[in-house]
């Protein structure tokens, strides 16, 4: 019993920075259409950022600040040299050109930092933490907690800032928002630099765990299937879905993977995503697309 | 009367008709020409994998191209193919290639045919969570079951020793050329026939608007599901080829997450939709590295750490992505189609009904 407990609240722990990740591209999503698929390059590029500039022997507040300041840089050149020329093109175009701009800012970021691995220190002790004979671990505790102090943030700026109401408008109709004279240029600024804080803060907590590496960008894929199982639209259910497929990849590793030969992380949660899409396509929380022809 | 004439003399007719057979002339020529002017390095390293590139960008733009469904996982299908080959040749006695590679290819369709059953009821991007899911599952399923690579200790496969075509050695580079040309003039030329006819077109209205398209009494799920079958059938082919033809032992990683990418890549570039877009974006895809490398090497002498080149390179296929999405979304094949009717000329713009409609949330 203790086990599968263990198990459980381990990929419980794990699926909130899942969770983090899937954040990033529900808000872009929300806000253009646009299925981002630089998340992870753009996480891997803040993360390389803020380890480059901390080798270097800069504090780690300036570190942080200069790096989101480059982020909301970068946002603002994606929106101005992608975002604006394909305007109106179909959903297909705008998922190829991420890809396409997932290959720029991974050989940008690699080529001007190199590609080797480093080592990121946050100062959070990793020591296992005990409750009765259950083993959690420390640093997963700390990640867990910023993910959700982030989606309260997140939830207040949506909820009770002039900009978030904005931002709701255009993800809700964005020919009313425009005529009701919402820059929707600079939402989408707006809405850009937010996905790409987050993917920092995402990016830091992987990268402490796992070094910062070319590795980092293929969070975006293990986001994928979350966003699938909680529904692309809907905040919450990324949360959600972050926690599904965290805590059934756990259990499904431990329980399951001995008798398939192990290694089953590496495509369990896109399995769960194919049942979801068979069943019901529009995730738990996400709204049914209506087509009109 | 007089004047009709000047007219017609100013532009003879036979001029217009000339360019196709003169192009199709000059390739033809060109291609059997190869093995008697390339050198022996030209033909195995960049023409053989450019002529099965070709072939994959073409199995993914029936699928991707002509019928609107987004497919991450190229490699997947690729490598069904190429482990089927050698599973058959391994496992039947006697059973002649090219009927190994239909088969490899029909096992290929038929694990297209199952990773795209979601696509029954959903589109756009969300395929490519299940197209995906199969490059996963493949990846994980070819490298963990012993059985698939005969328990070699580097769990690479590689054909058996002596295999022959029609006379032609699968083991000197000649005969895997041919071999390879054959396939992928023969592939290639069913997949016209097959676009230009009914089935391409269902496919194109299914891409084009597939609600529209079930309103007009096209068959769209079933569409869907056939242009699924078809493209992994010729992308298995095209893995098997890639595996025995090329490389001439390979593993999982040979067809890894990035092969599917640069197929994708190979499409975007050479033009969505078309078949000539294929092999462009192959030609360019497999010369662009040779020309960086070029570069490099005058310009900077060749003190460019490998590392650094790959993501020069690397940078430099994602900025040409987005400027061919932006500027071009045809890619080279009308490029090169305005370049031959001159500035004014050439076919006018394809416009895609669901790039002209204002929604952009699916």
């Amino acid at each position: 019993m203790s086990l599968f407990l263990e198990t459980l609240i381990g990929g419980v722990l794990a699926g909130t920075l899942y969770a983090l990740v899937a954040i990033g591209f529900v808000l872009i999503y929300k806000a253009s259409g646009v299925f981002n698929y630089a998340q992870g390059s753009l996480l891997l590029f803040g993360a390389l950022t803020f380890v480059s500039l901390k080798e270097t022997g800069v504090p780690i507040a300036a570190a942080l600040a200069v790096t989101a300041g480059l982020l909301i840089v970068t946002a603002v050149a994606i929106e101005r040299f992608l975002l604006r020329p394909l305007t109106n093109r179909g959903p297909l175009t705008l998922f190829m050109a991420t890809l396409g701009l997932s290959y720029l800012v991974e050989g940008v970021a690699q080529g001007l930092m190199g590609s080797r691995v480093r080592a990121l220190d946050l100062g959070i002790e990793d020591l296992p933490l005990f409750l009765g004979d259950i083993m959690i671990s420390r640093f997963d505790l700390v990640a867990a907690g910023v993910a959700v102090v982030l989606v309260v943030a997140l939830a207040l700026l949506f909820h009770r800032t002039r900009i978030g109401i904005q931002l709701r408008g255009v993800a809700d109709d964005t020919r009313a928002a425009l005529s009701l004279g919402i820059d929707i240029h600079r939402i989408w600024q707006i809405v850009w630099a937010v996905a790409g804080l987050v993917g920092l803060v995402a990016g830091l907590l992987w990268g402490a765990r796992q070094g910062v590496q070319f590795s980092l960008s293929l969070v975006v894929l293990k986001a994928l299937p979350v966003l699938i199982i909680g529904g692309f639209t809907s905040i919450a259910g990324a949360i959600v879905g972050g926690i599904v497929v965290g805590a059934g990849e756990s259990l499904a590793e431990t329980y399951v993977g001995p008798f398939l030969g192990g290694g089953i992380t590496s495509w369990f949660a896109y399995g769960l995503a194919l049942a979801f899409l068979l069943v019901r396509p529009a995730g738990l929380l996400g709204e049914r697309p209506i087509e009109r022809v | 009367m007089a004047g009709l004439s000047s007219r017609s003399g100013a532009q003879p007719l036979p001029l217009v008709i000339a360019p196709g057979i003169l192009v199709l002339a000059a390739v033809t020529a060109l291609v059997l020409a190869v093995p008697f002017l390339a050198s022996e390095y030209w033909v195995n390293a960049i023409i053989v994998p450019f002529l099965i590139l070709a072939l994959a960008g073409l199995g993914l733009n029936l699928l991707t191209g002509f019928a609107g469904q987004l497919s991450l996982g190229s490699g997947a299908f690729m490598m069904v193919g190429a482990y089927a080959t050698y599973a058959l040749q391994l496992r039947v006695p006697g059973l002649p290639l090219p009927v190994a590679l239909l088969l490899a290819g029909l096992l290929a369709g038929a694990a297209g045919l199952l990773f795209g059953l979601p696509a029954r009821r959903i589109k756009g991007f969300y395929l490519i969570v299940s197209t995906l899911a199969a490059q996963f599952f493949f990846e994980w399923l070819f490298l963990k079951v012993p059985w698939f690579y005969n328990g070699n200790p580097s769990a690479t496969i590689a054909l058996p020793h002596g295999l022959s075509v029609f006379g032609l050695s699968a083991e000197n580079p000649h005969g895997r050329y041919w071999l390879t040309l054959g396939t992928v003039a023969l592939l290639t030329l069913l997949s016209a026939n097959l676009v230009r006819g009914q089935t391409g077109r269902t496919w194109t209205a299914v891409r084009d608007m597939d609600a529209a398209a079930a309103v007009v009494g096209v068959q769209t799920r079933s569409a869907k599901l056939q242009a699924f079958f078809v493209s992994s059938f010729v992308l298995g082919i095209a893995g098997a080829l890639w595996a025995f033809c090329y490389l001439g032992s390979a593993s999982v990683q040979s067809f890894g997450l990035a092969r599917s990418y640069q197929i994708l890549f190979i499409i975007i570039l050479g033009g969505l939709g078309t078949i000539r877009g294929a092999f462009l974006g192959a030609a360019f895809v497999s010369l662009l590295p040779l020309i960086l490398d070029w570069l490099f090497q005058h310009l900077l002498s060749g003190h460019v750490d490998e590392g650094l080149r790959q993501n020069i390179q690397k940078a430099i296929f994602g900025l040409l992505i987005i400027g061919f999405l932006i500027k071009e979304p045809e890619g080279l094949a009308r490029l090169l189609a305005c370049l031959f009717a001159g500035p004014s000329g050439g076919r006018p713009r394809r416009r895609n009904l669901r790039d002209l409609n204002q929604e952009t949330k699916p």
